[in-house]
């Protein structure tokens, strides 16, 4: 499958507060703007595959955004493994496409949590509430105090995470949050959830994201104008919840690299550029050490001395990510890892020809992993 | 003045919740396989064996984490902030979130720690606090 399947468009609405845009609207918007991209005429697309919003359950929500498409779809549907969604939906994309089940995906996902709810991540966590056990923040909290104590991992690392992510954010006019930060403001920061801060949560966003999939053959005849070849793909998954999970400190990111790595023939030591999901600063951390970057426990002197910044040894998150581009769970990673390729990137790192996406949903339950690549 | 929200009580998890009612920690231990878990399941993970058996806990167990909420996410708990959520691991095996009765200075991984049974809202729910030496 490695470069058989390519990211042949990618489309996103504006971010932030979006009042009066349902998840729909989003949606149709997003992928219009992949399809321009692509340039691709709707009626070639005959496969949609839907992130459901996190924020309110919409029953058979694909068919509500093909309907809203206007297609009839051979295969598609909607998913549900949280922020992982996005790769996972490409990787059921490109795994349709390659066994003659489609030709050409859309793969979309929108919310609107930032002026619609916000419940589904401030929601008591069953009987345990009597505890005031609360929030997805304190899942993740619960995560990083660990690794802290097990491994001397201090807050001023994780505060590399998110002055990394800030300063590629800044330059980026497509993003919500436009605001450089300093490890002693990130310092100063309020504290929210011990051992988090204000600036170790992610942003909390309105806004839409699709993409477009295809053979490398398919984009070929279509002439579609800068395909990104997908050059590896994995998942992995827990399903013991935080307070059960028997390490803390270890997340199926692992089995998702291996997997992809093994697909694309990699190793850490080939990528140039990497988009990790940072819902929170552990997140992108625990990935590294995960994903073979650095080992177990040395996450922390890893991302110390601005090493994710531009002109670092491996550049992170050169859109802003979640913490500073937009809160939306994922997608906009697996965009900036087309644009890094396209070489089209606002901190676009010199002759990259090589990113590596993590897209994680739950409190680290579900892992997804992609590879992109110029072959 | 909110309430704070109190554990909705099933024929599965009844066991559990009139147990500390009656000053005990119980868990549920497979009588097949021998696993032992919290919180209630229908079947053992481990095995699958259903109809697994209640067991009274010895009530030490020690710190695997804790948050400390600076902000309340519930206003139940707005007068309480700064408080603490612990998982703590029962000496027998199962976890547990809980709340750990001590300044969250003290607070470390590995702490060795005994149950408090107390009553919130008139429910008993189990907290813990650092364990006497010995």
């Amino acid at each position: 499958m490695r470069g058989e399947v390519v990211i042949a468009g990618i489309g996103h609405t504006a971010y932030g507060k979006l009042p009066g845009r349902s998840p729909t609207s989003m949606n149709v918007e997003a992928v219009r703007l992949a399809l321009v991209d692509a340039g691709v005429e709707k009626d070639a697309v005959d496969a949609v595959f839907v992130k459901y919003p996190t924020s309110q359950h919409i029953s058979m929500y694909g068919q509500v955004v093909a309907e809203a498409l206007g297609l009839h779809p051979r295969i598609g549907g909607v998913w549900d493994q949280g922020g992982a969604t996005n790769i996972s939906m490409i990787t059921f994309a490109a795994m349709a496409v390659l066994n003659g089940q489609c030709e050409v995906a859309v793969v979309t996902t929108a919310d609107n949590p930032r002026t619609g709810t916000r419940q589904a991540y401030e929601r008591g966590w069953g009987d345990d509430a009597v505890f005031g056990w609360f929030g997805t923040p304190a899942g993740y909290a619960m995560i990083a105090r660990r690794h802290m104590e097990e491994f001397g991992t201090t807050h001023e690392q994780l505060g590399e995470i998110a002055v990394a992510a800030r300063g590629h954010g800044a330059a980026n006019g497509d993003a919500q949050l436009r605001l450089p930060l300093t490890l002693e403001q990130f310092a100063e920061s309020r504290p929210v959830v011990d051992p988090f801060c204000r600036d170790d949560c992610c942003l909390i966003s309105d806004g839409g994201a699709a993409v477009v999939v295809m053979s490398r053959e398919r984009a070929a005849q279509l002439a579609v104008p800068a395909p990104v070849p997908i050059l590896g793909l994995g998942q992995g998954q827990t399903s013991w919840d935080v307070p059960l999970r028997p390490t803390l400190t270890e997340t199926a990111a692992a089995s998702a690299a291996r997997t992809a790595f093994a697909m694309a023939g990699m190793g850490p030591g080939d990528i140039d550029v990497a988009q990790l999901y940072d819902c929170f600063t552990i997140t992108v951390l625990m990935t590294l050490e995960d994903y073979g970057f650095c080992p177990k426990g040395q996450g922390g002197p890893f991302v110390a001395g601005g090493n994710l910044q531009l002109g670092g040894e491996l550049p992170v998150n050169t859109s802003g990510g979640l913490l500073s581009e937009t809160g939306m769970p994922g997608m906009q990673l697996v965009l900036e890892s087309v644009r890094q390729m396209r070489g089209t990137s606002t901190s676009q790192v010199p002759d990259a020809s090589t990113c590596i996406v993590s897209n994680q949903g739950g409190i680290m339950h579900t892992h997804s992993t992609m590879i992109v690549g110029q072959l | 003045m909110t309430a704070v929200p109190l554990p909705e009580v099933t024929p599965l998890t009844e066991p559990y919740w009139s147990g500390l009612a009656e000053g005990e920690l119980r868990f549920q231990r497979c009588g097949s396989c021998g696993n032992a878990w919290l919180p209630a399941r229908d079947a053992c993970p481990r095995c699958l064996a259903p109809e697994p058996l209640w067991e009274r806990a010895g009530g030490r167990g020690r710190i695997i984490s804790w948050v400390v909420y600076h902000l309340a996410v519930h206003e139940a708990f707005a007068d309480r902030v700064p408080y603490n959520v612990a998982i703590v691991e029962l000496d027998e095996g199962p976890r547990l979130i809980t709340n750990i009765e001590v300044p969250e200075s003290v607070l470390s991984i590995e702490l060795p720690v005994e149950l408090h049974i107390v009553d919130e809202g008139g429910v008993a729910i189990p907290r813990f606090s650092p364990a006497a030496v010995g």
